[in-house]
């Protein structure tokens, strides 16, 4: 009369939270698991692509593709450490790495124009012409005292984002 | 104020075919206010709600949730019901399971011993040929409820034969559809299965009027909805029941209904139909198990639970398109049946969705940046 829950052992559990910092609670971690067995139909440890694109309110997501470069291949452990930003505990300094690392595309710590226009590209679509959105960048970036050659890092989008009041929160449901 | 002009209104009749997907979704994006104000470099980056969303989704969403099988309650387990439980095993497996295949047997000698001379021998008497063999499907399928001692309570006026109108049911397994038929010998629109059960559908349901598609064929759709118009304009038809969610749902939700049964122009009669779980969940997961392990599970249980009621009949309303009735009739099954609601359409079970619903998204962050780029 065993769930799958019981194929986490309290030590399995412990170092995920150990992973995370400490931003889920056990049962948290316990109901992702659950939820990580579930879109990992193929069993193979990991969830691919197409399992995440079988999420149809992921798949319509702007962000979907970018988000998945990100999400290629992680095992639980790593899964549960990507969505750690998004829990209550998590402080406004993991929120903001986070997103800084979803511009931040090649990994260099630092964020080109052309990396804002790509994300911009993506949540804006067919409904912006490609120089109006440059237009718009290179304003706002101005109006802030950069310019369209700067090279923003995470102490810059720090700056930029620590006033403003950051809603990045997802519950994770627990039975 | 605002500057619509800009944007290019390619998709002007987005999503005109489907209800709104943000009626439904708290999304991060449509809760918040509509923000305002100058547009400075912190509200492009600030990529939060989207973000939000993405991650909604893969910690928990509304469309998988609909086709996952419900674990029975665990027990509160102990050592003295143990024993308890064993006998239930013994009971249910060795006594209740070869009875149930012995009725099912003679079920199924009665019916083709009857089906066949009739089928063939009245060629010339079509009216009581038709009455015949409805009848024999009735009992065929009080049969197989019989054989998982099916506890069925009707509510409601039973349906009467009559030209003109069409029911439709939420889906739950093909048992929906056995349960329905002991009770009226219904016209069915079903997806062509393999193996026995496909020999069963284009032999004798097809003498009931039954309509067969094949959801990956599209040219069969065209064919398909001739056929349904014809049919219900025939006054000796039998009624014709149709299940617009498309494919089988875990009965605590509904998806999107397809509008074909709606544009049919005749009067709509909704059926709910509720299982109750306390022996067995009468979801078929037909991605996981076929109709047969189904079937076999069903009759080693004790009992399948349901209830069924037929709803007053609904007509469209002057002004009302065919999808804004079908989200009321929906609506109406699924408030008596006591489901949740969720805008998807079940076939992304076998396919992704389409592009629009992200266009609607980009559209919509478009607006408002060009819009708050302009304020002052």
């Amino acid at each position: 009369m065993g769930n799958t829950s019981s194929m986490l052992t309290q030590y399995d559990i412990e170092e995920v939270q150990d992973h995370c910092n400490h931003t889920f609670s056990q049962q948290e971690i316990v109901s992702l698991y659950q939820r990580f067995c579930q879109l990992d139909r193929s069993g193979g440890g990991f969830i691919s692509a197409d399992e995440f694109l079988s999420v149809p309110e992921f798949a319509v997501n702007p962000l979907s593709q970018r988000l998945l470069k990100m999400l290629y291949g992680l095992n639980f452990k790593e899964f549960v450490a990507f969505l750690s930003a998004f829990s209550s505990r998590a402080t406004l300094q993991q929120k903001i790495e986070f997103i800084f690392k979803v511009y931040d595309s090649d990994c260099n710590g630092k964020v080109a124009f052309s990396d804002m226009l790509d994300v911009l590209r993506d949540l804006t679509g067919q409904f912006i012409s490609e120089q109006q959105r440059e237009q718009v960048l290179t304003h706002v970036l101005e109006e802030s005292g950069y310019t369209k050659d700067s090279l923003l890092s995470i102490s810059d989008f720090m700056k930029t984002l620590c006033n403003s009041d950051l809603k990045m929160e997802v519950e994770v449901p627990v039975d | 104020m605002s500057s619509p002009g800009k944007l290019n209104s390619s998709s002007s009749e987005l999503d005109l075919d489907r209800p709104n997907l943000e009626d439904y979704l708290p999304s991060g994006a449509s809760i918040q206010q509509e923000p305002h104000g100058k547009l400075r470099l912190r509200d492009l980056l600030d990529i939060s709600p989207t973000l939000t969303e993405a991650a909604g989704a893969i910690i928990d969403d509304s469309f998988t949730r609909c086709f996952k099988s419900n674990p029975p309650e665990p027990w509160n387990w102990n050592v003295y019901l143990f024993p308890l439980w064993c006998f239930g095993v013994v009971v249910r497996y060795f006594i209740l399971f070869p009875a149930r295949v012995l009725v099912l047997t003679i079920g199924w000698i009665i019916f083709l011993s009857s089906f066949i001379p009739v089928h063939f021998l009245l060629k010339g008497h079509d009216k009581l040929r038709k009455n015949l063999e409805r009848c024999l499907v009735e009992l065929i399928c009080s049969f197989f409820v019989a054989s998982w001692t099916g506890v069925v309570k009707y509510h409601g006026p039973r349906p009467s034969m009559r030209p003109k109108q069409v029911f439709v049911a939420n889906h739950t397994s093909m048992i929906d559809f056995i349960i329905l038929e002991q009770m009226t010998a219904f016209a069915v629109i079903m997806q062509k299965h393999p193996g026995w059960v496909g020999l069963l559908q284009s032999t004798i349901l097809e003498s009931v009027g039954c309509i067969w598609f094949n959801r990956s064929e599209a040219k069969d759709r065209e064919i398909v909805a001739k056929k349904l118009r014809d049919h219900v304009l025939g006054v000796d038809n039998n009624p014709l029941l149709i299940f617009p969610e498309g494919t089988c749902v875990n009965n605590h939700y509904t998806v999107m209904f397809k509008k074909g049964a709606f544009e049919l122009g005749c009067s709509v009669c909704p059926v709910a139909i509720k299982y109750n779980k306390i022996f067995v969940d009468a979801f078929w997961n037909s991605k996981k198990q076929s109709f047969t392990m189904h079937l076999l599970q069903l009759m080693t249980s004790w009992a399948v639970v349901c209830d069924v009621w037929y709803l007053e009949p609904q007509n469209i309303r002057p002004g009302e398109s065919p999808i804004e009735f079908a989200e009321r009739v929906r609506d109406i099954i699924s408030t008596r049946a006591g489901l949740k609601k969720v805008p998807w359409d079940g076939y992304l079970k076998y396919s992704r969705p389409s592009p629009k619903h992200r266009e609607r998204k980009q559209q919509s962050f478009a607006e408002s940046m060009l819009r708050r780029l302009e304020e002052k």
